[in-house]
C-alpha cells in the first residue's frame, strides 16, 4: 500500500478548500452586517433579513423560482431516469449514437447555445413565452444531470433479484416498480435534488425563454447585482446556501442509510 | 456486454411499454435540443431583420417542395460574411479561446493536488471530502461569482486586507480585468475539474508507485511516467468538462470583467438582447458550436467508453 498521505496532501487540502470555501462564508458573515460596507464591520444585525420579508419583488421572483424549479425537476426526473434505462439497459437500437450525444452535450453545451436555440424552437413554433417556457427549458437541459447520476447507480445493478422476480411470472411494469425502483430510488432522489438546485440557479437560459410576468429571482438578483453589491442580496444568498446545503446533507443521509440497509 | 438470459415473453403490452423507455427520453430530446439547433442554423441564414419583431416565420411547409425551395434560395451568408469582416466577433472567439484555454490549465494546476490528496486521503475520510468538493457545486454559480465582487473590488475585502497589512499602499485594480474573470472561472469549475481526476484516481493502483520506487525509479519521474498516463482519463474528461462550457461562459465575464474583456458569450448575449439582431446572434452560435463540436465529440466518446467498461 503506496497511499501516503503527506504534509504537501494535507496543505492541497487545506488551502483548495479555504479557497472553496471562504468566500462563501465571508458571504454569510457579512450578511449579518449591520453596516451597508463591506469593509466595515457595523454589529450584528439581521435587518436585511427584514428588508428582504418586505422586497414584493424579490419575493415574487423567489416564489416563480421554486415552482419552476420543482415542476421541471419531477419532470426531467422521470425522462432522464428512462433515458437511463435506454442507455444501460439497451443494447444497440437505431439512434444509440445520436441518443448518447443527445444525452452528454447538453452537460457542457454553453447555456448561451442552449438558451438561444430554445427561444428560437418556442418562437418557431408559436409558444408565448413565459412561465412554462421556462419548465421546458429547465427540464430540457437538467434531464441530463438525471440521467448521468441514475446511470451510475443502475450499472452496478444486481439484474438476478429482477430476473427472479420475472420468472417467478411478476409482470416487468410490476416488477420495476416493486423491485428495480426502490433499488435506484436514492440516485433518483439525489437526481431530483440536482434537477431541482441547478433550475434554481439558473440565470442564462432563464433570461433566453422566459417572458413577462416570469422573472426568475437568478434574473431578479442578476439585475441588482449589476447594480452593486447589497447586503439584501446576501441575505438572499445566505438563505439559498442554508437552503442547499439541508438538501445535500439529507440527500446524503438517505443514501447512507440505503447504503447501510444494502448491506 | 453480457447477454441475460431472456425473460419470459413479456406479451405485446411489455414489448410496446420496452419501446416507449428509450423512445420518450429520446423524442423529448430531439425536438428540444436537436431541432432548435436546426432552427439555429437556418435563423443564421437569414437576412437580419433587426425591427420589431427580430424574427420571421421560420419553418412555413404548407407551401410544399416549392415552399422549401424558395426558403432555400433566401438564405444569405450575409451574417456570416459580416463575422469574419467585423475584427469584434473575431477578436471575441480569439480571446474566450485564449481565456478558456488559459483558465483549463489553471484548474488542472490547482484540480490536481486536490484530487490526488483527496484519493490518497485514509479511506474513511473521502466520502467527506467528496461531499465537500460537491456541496459549492450544488451552491448557485450566481451567488458564487457574486461573492468575489466583495472581495476583489477596490474597496473590497482583500485590498483592505492587504493595505491593513501594509503589503500594498494602494487598493488593488483586480475588479474588472481578465485576473478577475480568471480567478472566478477557476473557482466555479473547479469541482468540475476534481470530481473526474478523482475517479479515476482513487481506482489508481498505487503499488505501481511502489514497484517503481523498488526498482529505483524516483518519486518525480514514477509520478510523470506512471500516475499521469494512467489518470489520463480523468484529466481528458475534467479538461473538456471545464474547457467547453468556459469558452461560452457569460455571467463570469459580465459580473468581474472589465469592458475590455471580450468573451464571445457575452458578444452574443448583448447581440440578442442590446442590438436584437437575432439572425447575427445566431450566427454567432452557430460559429460557437462548430468549434466546440470537436471538443464535445471527444467528451462523449470519453463518457461512453467510461460507461461501457463500467458495465
Amino acid at each position: 500500500m503506496n497511499r501516503r498521505f503527506g504534509f504537501f496532501d494535507a496543505t492541497a487540502l487545506t488551502l483548495g478548500f479555504a479557497f472553496l470555501y471562504l468566500p462563501i462564508l465571508i458571504l454569510v458573515v457579512y450578511s449579518f452586517n449591520a453596516s451597508r460596507l463591506v469593509t466595515v464591520w457595523g454589529g450584528f444585525s439581521t435587518q436585511w433579513y427584514i428588508s428582504l420579508l418586505q422586497n414584493e419583488q424579490l419575493l415574487q421572483a423567489a416564489w416563480i423560482s421554486l415552482r419552476v424549479a420543482f415542476l421541471s425537476a419531477a419532470a426531467a426526473t422521470v425522462l432522464g431516469t428512462l433515458a437511463a434505462l435506454a442507455l444501460v439497459r439497451y443494447g444497440r437500437y437505431p439512434g444509440r449514437t445520436l441518443f448518447t450525444g443527445m444525452v452528454y452535450a447538453p452537460l457542457v453545451m454553453p447555456e448561451v447555445i442552449t438558451g438561444l436555440s430554445l427561444l428560437l424552437l418556442f418562437v418557431a413554433v408559436d409558444f408565448d413565452r413565459g412561465f412554462w417556457t421556462v419548465v421546458l427549458a429547465h427540464t430540457t437541459f437538467t434531464m441530463c444531470f438525471v440521467t448521468v447520476v441514475v446511470q451510475a447507480r443502475l450499472v452496478d445493478f444486481d439484474r438476478s433479484l429482477e430476473e427472479a422476480a420475472m420468472d417467478l411470472g411478476c409482470p416487468p411494469l410490476k416488477t420495476f416498480f416493486t423491485i428495480t425502483l426502490p433499488l435506484i430510488a436514492p440516485s433518483v432522489l439525489a437526481g431530483f435534488l440536482l434537477a431541482f438546485t441547478l433550475s434554481l440557479d439558473d440565470l442564462v437560459i432563464a433570461s433566453f425563454t422566459s417572458g413577462p410576468g416570469a422573472t426568475t429571482l437568478p434574473m431578479r438578483i442578476y439585475s441588482q447585482v449589476r447594480l452593486g453589491v447589497t447586503p439584501e442580496i446576501n441575505a438572499v444568498c445566505t438563505i439559498l446556501v442554508a437552503l442547499v446545503t439541508i438538501g445535500v446533507i439529507i440527500a446524503s443521509l438517505a443514501t447512507k442509510r440505503s447504503a447501510v440497509a444494502r448491506q | 456486454m453480457d447477454v441475460a438470459p431472456r425473460p419470459p415473453d413479456r406479451g405485446a403490452f411489455g414489448r410496446a411499454l420496452g419501446a416507449l423507455i428509450p423512445a420518450v427520453p429520446f423524442l423529448w430530446l430531439t425536438f428540444f435540443f436537436l431541432i432548435p439547433f436546426v432552427i439555429v442554423f437556418k435563423i443564421a441564414l437569414s437576412e437580419p431583420a433587426t425591427a420589431q419583431p427580430p424574427y420571421r416565420p421560420v419553418f412555413d411547409l404548407s407551401f410544399g417542395l416549392e415552399g422549401l425551395s424558395e426558403a432555400l434560395s433566401q438564405l444569405s451568408f450575409y451574417n456570416f460574411s459580416l463575422l469574419f469582416e467585423d475584427s469584434l466577433y473575431f477578436s471575441s472567439f480569439i480571446s474566450s479561446l485564449r481565456i478558456a484555454a488559459v483558465s483549463t490549465v489553471l484548474l488542472l494546476a490547482i484540480g490536481f493536488p486536490i484530487a490526488y490528496a483527496m484519493a490518497k486521503a485514509p479511506e474513511r475520510w473521502r466520502p467527506t471530502l467528496l461531499m465537500l468538493v460537491i456541496l459549492p457545486f450544488w451552491t448557485s454559480f450566481l451567488i458564487r461569482v457574486y461573492a468575489w465582487i466583495g472581495i476583489l473590488k477596490p474597496e473590497g475585502l482583500l485590498s483592505a486586507l492587504l493595505i491593513n497589512l501594509g503589503l500594498i499602499g494602494e487598493p488593488l485594480q483586480i475588479m474588472n480585468t481578465d485576473t478577475a474573470v480568471f480567478i472566478g472561472i477557476v473557482y466555479s469549475y473547479l469541482p468540475f475539474m476534481v470530481l473526474p481526476l478523482y475517479a479515476t484516481l482513487e481506482k489508481f493502483d498505487y503499488n505501481l508507485l511502489e514497484a517503481a520506487e523498488d526498482l529505483g525509479c524516483p518519486p518525480l519521474r514514477a509520478f510523470w511516467r506512471i500516475t499521469v498516463p494512467l489518470a489520463m482519463p480523468g484529466i481528458l474528461a475534467g479538461c473538456l468538462l471545464c474547457f467547453i462550457p468556459v469558452v461560452g461562459e457569460f455571467v463570469i465575464p459580465d459580473l468581474l470583467g472589465g469592458s475590455e474583456t471580450l468573451m464571445i458569450g457575452r458578444t452574443l448575449w448583448s447581440e440578442f438582447f442590446s442590438n436584437r439582431d437575432w439572425p447575427l446572434a445566431s450566427a454567432v452560435a452557430v460559429v460557437l458550436l462548430v468549434l466546440l463540436v470537436g471538443p464535445i465529440v471527444a467528451y462523449r466518446d470519453i463518457e461512453a467508453r467510461r460507461w461501457e467498461k463500467a458495465k
